[in-house]
C-alpha cells in the first residue's frame, strides 16, 4: 500500500509541476497576478508530494518491503539501518527521487525568499524550476519508477552494493546533488531575464547568493567524493579523472566562474552576455553529468547500471532544455547593453582572464572525457586517456589563474595604478618565492622545478588572500571592518591556496610501493616501519573479512596501527579491499592488503602521502568562504 | 550570422555525437550467434554431477536457455519471473549455472524455486563462454532446429517477454 | 602607447599563448592517448611499438603463474583466437581472476611479452569491460562454427 501510495504522490506531484511549469508563465506574460500566484503555491505543494514519495521509499526500505522491486535489488535484511536509508538514494532510480526532491526543496526555497523580487520575475523562476521538475519527474514515472512491484516476494534481497556502504558515500550524493541541482536556480534566474528581456544589476545582485551557495555545496561534495575514493576505492588516489568525476568538476569550474562573473555585472554591469552563457552551461553540465553517468555513454567504475533506453530519454530532455536556452540566449545576446568601459589594468580584466582560464579548463576537461566516445563513434579505435594527460592539460590554464587570483584580488575596478598594486604584493611575492624554495627543500629534503613552481604558487595566494583581512584586524577596529563579503572572499582564495599546496606536495612527495608481507616481518617506506603482527578472521553484518594487524614505527618507537582488511559480502560475493590509514594532519600512512601469496605472506601497497589532508580541508575552507560571503548584510537587509 | 548562435550549433553538434554513441552502446552489440546453430555442449548436471544434461535436453523444441548464478543480483531479479513462465508450461527452461559453486546453486533453487528442466553446472564457464555470455543473466531463445534466434542480457520480465519474445515465437511456430 | 594598442598587444600576446598552449595539449594528448588493441592484433604484430596501449580479454585457466612469496607474476590473455602471455609485478586488484575478463596496461617488452605496469578492475562481477566484450564476440561465433569445421586459427608475426 506504501509504494502505492508514494507512486500516486508522484503523480500528484507531477501534475502539480505541470500546472507550476505552465500557469505563472502565462501569468507574467499578461501579468496576471493569480495566475502568478500559483507558482508558489504549486511549488509547495509539489514539495509534499515529492517529499511524500520520498518517505514512502525509504518506510519501504526500513521495513525491508521485498516486494518493492527496487527495494529487494539494492538492500538486505542484515543490512545496517543507516545503509537501509542511504540505499534509497544508491541506485539510479531512487537517486532521481533524490534529485528532484532537491530541485523542489530549491524552488520551494527561491519562492519562500524572494519578496523583493519583481512578481513577474519569481514566477518566470519558479516556472522554469517547475518546467524543468516535470521533465524529471515524467523521466522518472515512465523509466524509472522506484515503486514498481515483484510478482514473487523473493525472502531476502541482493544487498546494497558494498561499495556504498560507507558513510562518506552515503552522504556525498545528497551533497553533491544540492550543489548540482542548486545550479537550476541560476539557470532559471537566466532564463526569467532572457524571457523579460530585464538583465541589469539588480537581477545580478539577486542571482549570487543562490548561485554561492549551490557552489559551496557543490565544492563539499567533490571534496567528499575524493576523499570516498581515496579511503574506499583508489588504492590511495583521490582523483582519478574518471569520466564520472569529470561530470562533477566541469559544472563545479563553470559555477566558479559565473560566481566571478556575476560580481562584474552587479558591480560594474559588464559581461552581460558572458554572464548569461555561464548560468545557462553550469546546469547544462549538470544536466550533461546526469547523462553521462547514467545512459552507459561512457564505461566508468562509478556508472549507474547503463540503460541505452534511458539514455535517449536524458538527452532528448537534455537536448530541449538547453537548446531551448541557447536559442533565448541568441535572441536576447545581442541585445545586452554594457555601457562601461575598463582599463588593461583593472579588476574587470583579471575577472576576464579568470572567465576565460576556467572556461578553458572546463574545454580540457570536457575534451579529455568526450575524446574515446568521439573516437569510438567515428571508428577511429578504441582508445582512454589517461590521468597524466589531465594533468598537464589542467596545468596550462589553471597555473596563470594562480598567479593572476594573487594580483587580481587587489585590483581595483575600472583602473588600477601599477605602483600601488606592485607595492601591496612585493611582500607576497617575497614570501611566495623564499616558501617555494624552503619548503620542499627542508620539509623533504628534495628540490625541483614544478615542486617548487607549485609551492610558491600556493604560497602566494594564501598570503595575498591573507593581506585585506589582516590589515583590517589590525586597524584596531576588529572583524566588522571588513564586510562579510570581503572576508568570505579572502577565506575562499585561501583555501584555493591551501588546496594547490596539498596537489603540489602529495604529487610530488608521495611515495609508494607493493611489497611481499609476512607475518612478523616489516616493510620499510619513507622512514617508517610498517609490520605485520597479526591475521584474523573477522565479521561483520553482512561480511567476513580476514583483517591484518599492522604496527608502524617511526626511529623504533611505535606510533599508529592500523587494521587493513580483505572483505568478502555475502550476498553479493564481492571482495573489497579497506584500507588501513594512519591519518595525521600533514601526511597519510596508508597500507592495503593485496593478494594471499602463502601462508603468512600477503602482497600489501603501502604509501607515504603528505599532505593529503590539506586537499579536502582547502575545499572545505573554499565552501566556508563561500558560505561567509553568502551572510552578508546586503542580502539581509529590511524589506 | 549572429556570433551568438555558435554555443547553440556546437550543442547540437554534440548532440549528434551522443545520439550516434548511444547506437553504439556494446550491450546492444548483436549476438554473433544470432541467426547461427546454438553450441552443442554436455556437462554435469548441477544435483548429480553423475548425470550429464546439455543442449541434447531441449532438442526439437523451442527453448530458452538461461545462464545464471548466485552472485548475480540481477537473476535474484529476473528469478520470479522465470518461475511464473515455468509454471505456465509453455516454453522449457534450460538452467546453465555460470561459475558458481554447486552447494550455493543447490540452496538458491531449493529456497527460491526451480523453474528449469535440468540444470547444467558450468563451472569455469567454458560453455558460458562459447554461447557469448560476457555476464549473467543471459537467456537465450533457440528454435526447434537449435538455432539461436534472440539473445536478452538483463534480467528478463514479463514486459520484455512479450514485447521481445513472444512475437519471435509466434512467428516461428506458424511456420510449421 | 595608446590604450587601444596596449589591447592589442594584450590581446595577440594572449592568443600567440594559447596557440601554443593547445599544440603542447594536442602534443600531449596523441602520447597519452591509450588504445586497446585486441590479442590477436598484438600476437600478428601490429601494435604501437614503443609505445603504452592496453590489451584484454579473458584470462586463461591455469595460466596464472606466481612465484612464490614474490609479487611477480605472469599469465596469459585471450580473446578466444590468440593468447598473449603477460608480466606483473605487484598488487592486483580484487576481481582479477581465472576465465574471467581482464584489461591490462603496458607495453610489449624485449622477450615479446606484454609488460604490464597496471591491470585494471572491472567494475562488478556481472560485466566485462566494453572492448572486451566486443573482442570476444568477434571469435566466438568463429570458435563454436569451428567445432563444426577447423576452427580458425591464430596467426602470428
Amino acid at each position: 500500500m506504501i509504494p502505492e501510495l508514494g507512486h500516486f504522490a508522484l503523480i500528484l506531484a507531477l501534475s502539480l509541476a505541470l500546472c507550476q511549469g505552465v500557469l505563472p508563465l502565462i501569468g507574467a506574460h499578461r501579468n496576471d497576478a493569480a495566475l502568478m500566484s500559483v507558482a508558489r503555491t504549486a511549488a509547495q505543494g509539489q514539495f509534499f508530494f515529492v517529499a511524500l514519495a520520498f518517505a514512502c521509499l525509504t518506510w519501504s526500505f526500513l521495513q525491508s518491503d521485498f516486494s518493492v522491486a527496487y527495494v529487494a535489488n539494492h538492500s538486505q535484511l542484515a543490512l545496517p539501518t543507516v545503509y537501509k536509508v542511504s540505499a534509497v538514494w544508491g541506485a539510479h532510480e531512487g537517486s532521481l527521487l533524490l534529485w528532484i526532491l532537491i530541485m523542489s526543496a530549491w524552488t520551494v526555497a527561491v519562492g519562500r525568499y524572494s519578496h523583493r523580487l519583481p512578481e513577474d520575475f519569481t514566477s518566470r523562476v519558479i516556472a522554469v524550476l517547475g518546467l524543468l521538475s516535470v521533465g524529471f519527474l515524467l523521466f522518472t514515472l515512465f523509466t524509472s519508477n522506484p515503486f514498481l512491484r515483484l510478482d514473487i516476494v523473493p525472502q531476502d534481497g541482493a544487498d546494497l552494493n558494498p561499495l556504498l556502504q560507507d558513510p562518506g558515500l552515503a552522504i556525498h550524493p545528497p551533497i553533491l546533488y544540492v550543489g548540482y541541482v542548486g545550479f537550476s536556480v541560476a539557470f532559471a534566474f537566466a532564463i526569467a531575464a532572457m524571457l523579460s528581456g530585464n538583465l541589469d544589476q539588480e537581477w545580478a545582485k539577486w542571482t549570487r547568493p543562490w548561485t554561492t551557495a549551490a557552489w559551496c555545496f557543490l565544492t563539499v561534495g567533490i571534496a567528499l567524493g575524493s576523499w570516498w575514493a581515496y579511503y574506499e576505492l583508489g588504492w590511495g588516489g583521490w582523483w582519478f579523472w574518471d569520466p564520472v568525476e569529470n561530470a562533477s568538476f566541469m559544472p563545479w569550474l563553470m559555477g566558479t566562474a559565473l560566481i566571478h562573473s556575476l560580481a562584474v555585472t552587479e558591480k560594474r554591469g559588464l559581461f552581460k552576455s558572458w554572464t548569461l552563457l555561464l548560468a545557462i552551461s553550469a546546469f547544462s553540465l549538470s544536466l550533461l553529468g546526469t547523462f553521462l553517468v547514467r545512459s552507459g555513454i561512457l564505461v566508468s567504475v562509478h556508472a549507474f547500471a547503463t540503460d541505452p533506453a534511458r539514455g535517449f530519454f536524458i538527452l532528448a530532455f537534455l537536448g530541449i532544455v538547453i537548446i531551448g536556452a541557447l536559442i533565448l540566449y541568441a535572441i536576447r545576446a545581442p541585445e545586452l547593453d554594457s555601457a562601461a568601459g575598463f582599463k588593461l589594468l583593472s579588476r574587470e580584466t583579471f575577472l576576464l582572464l579568470n572567465n576565460i582560464l576556467l572556461v578553458i579548463a572546463a574545454a580540457v576537461v570536457f575534451y579529455g572525457t568526450l575524446m574515446p566516445l568521439l573516437y569510438d563513434v567515428l571508428k577511429l579505435g578504441k582508445i582512454s586517456i589517461g590521468p597524466p594527460w589531465f594533468e598537464f592539460a589542467m596545468l596550462l590554464p589553471m597555473l596563470p589563474l594562480v598567479l593572476l587570483l594573487g594580483v587580481g584580488m587587489h585590483s581595483a575596478w575600472r583602473m588600477q595604478p601599477h605602483k600601488a598594486l606592485a607595492k601591496k604584493l612585493r611582500m607576497p611575492a617575497l614570501v611566495a618565492v623564499v616558501a617555494g624554495i624552503l619548503i620542499p627543500g627542508l620539509l623533504y629534503g628534495r628540490f625541483g622545478v614544478m615542486v617548487s613552481i607549485g609551492t610558491a604558487a600556493a604560497v602566494w595566494i594564501m598570503v595575498s588572500a591573507l593581506i585585506e583581512p589582516v590589515r583590517s584586524w589590525r586597524r584596531a577596529e576588529g572583524a566588522t571592518a571588513i564586510s562579510r563579503s570581503m572576508l568570505g572572499m579572502s577565506v575562499a582564495h585561501f583555501g584555493v591556496g591551501f588546496f594547490a599546496l596539498g596537489i603540489t606536495l602529495v604529487s610530488a612527495f608521495t611515495v609508494e610501493t607493493d611489497q611481499a608481507m609476512r607475518k612478523d616481518g616489516s616493510v620499510e617506506v619513507a622512514g617508517y616501519s610498517f609490520e605485520l603482527r597479526e591475521l584474523r578472521n573477522v565479521e561483520g553484518a553482512n561480511y567476513q573479512a580476514i583483517e591484518g594487524r599492522v604496527e608502524i614505527r617511526r626511529d623504533g618507537e611505535l606510533i599508529g596501527e592500523v587494521l587493513p582488511q580483505k572483505r568478502q559480502y555475502i550476498v553479493q560475493k564481492n571482495w573489497m579491499t579497506e584500507a588501513g590509514i594512519d591519518a595525521h594532519w600533514n601526511r597519510d600512512l596508508f597500507i592495503a592488503l593485496g593478494d594471499q601469496l602463502g601462508n603468512d605472506t600477503w602482497s600489501v601497497r603501502v604509501q607515504y602521502k603528505p599532505m593529503i589532508r590539506f586537499i579536502w580541508l582547502g575545499a572545505f575552507i573554499m565552501a566556508l568562504g563561500g558560505l561567509i560571503a553568502i551572510s552578508d548584510r546586503r542580502y539581509r537587509s529590511p524589506a | 550570422m549572429s556570433k551568438f548562435l555558435i554555443p547553440l550549433f556546437a550543442f547540437l553538434l554534440l548532440v549528434a555525437v551522443f545520439v550516434v554513441g548511444l547506437t553504439m552502446d556494446p550491450s546492444r552489440i548483436p549476438s554473433p550467434l544470432l541467426e547461427n546453430p546454438a553450441p552443442v555442449f554436455s556437462l554435469p548436471s548441477l544435483q548429480d554431477p553423475a548425470v550429464e544434461v546439455g543442449s541434447a535436453n531441449y532438442a526439437n523444441s523451442m527453448a530458452l536457455v538461461n545462464i545464471w548464478a548466485t552472485w548475480c543480483a540481477g537473476c535474484r531479479q529476473e528469478h520470479g519471473f522465470l518461475l511464473e513462465l515455468a509454471r505456465e508450461g509453455d516454453i522449457p527452461i534450460f538452467g546453465l549455472n555460470w561459475r558458481d559453486n554447486r552447494p550455493d546453486a543447490l540452496q538458491w533453487l531449493q529456497t527460491l524455486g526451480d523453474p528449469y528442466i535440468a540444470s547444467a553446472f558450468d563451472v569455469d564457464g567454458r560453455v558460458g563462454i562459447d554461447w557469448g555470455a560476457y555476464g549473467a543473466p543471459e537467456t537465450f531463445l533457440v528454435d526447434r532446429n537449435g538455432v539461436v534466434i534472440h539473445k536478452h542480457i538483463a534480467p528478463l520480465n514479463r514486459e520484455i517477454w512479450e514485447r521481445d519474445f513472444v512475437p519471435l515465437i509466434r512467428a516461428r511456430e506458424g511456420v510449421e | 602607447m595608446t590604450p587601444r594598442r596596449q589591447r592589442m598587444w594584450a590581446v595577440g600576446l594572449a592568443v600567440a599563448g594559447i596557440a601554443l598552449a593547445a599544440t603542447f595539449t594536442l602534443r600531449a594528448m596523441k602520447d597519452n592517448m591509450m588504445f586497446f588493441i585486441p590479442v590477436s592484433d598484438v600476437v600478428a604484430g601490429e601494435f604501437p611499438e614503443n609505445r603504452n596501449f592496453r590489451v584484454g580479454g579473458l584470462v586463461v585457466d591455469g595460466s596464472v603463474h606466481r612465484e612464490p612469496g614474490s609479487l611477480e607474476m605472469e599469465f596469459r590473455v585471450t580473446d578466444l583466437r590468440c593468447e598473449l602471455p603477460v608480466r606483473y609485478t605487484g598488487v592486483l586488484p580484487d576481481l582479477f581472476r581465472e576465465g574471467q575478463g581482464v584489461v591490462a596496461h603496458g607495453r610489449i617488452g624485449a622477450a615479446g611479452d606484454f609488460e604490464a605496469d597496471t591491470i585494471l578492475a572491472k567494475h562488478d562481477e556481472n560485466y566485462m569491460a566494453p572492448e572486451v566484450a566486443e573482442s570476444l564476440a568477434e571469435h566466438v561465433s568463429e570458435k563454436t562454427a569451428g567445432l563444426a569445421a577447423g576452427s580458425a586459427e591464430c596467426e602470428t608475426q
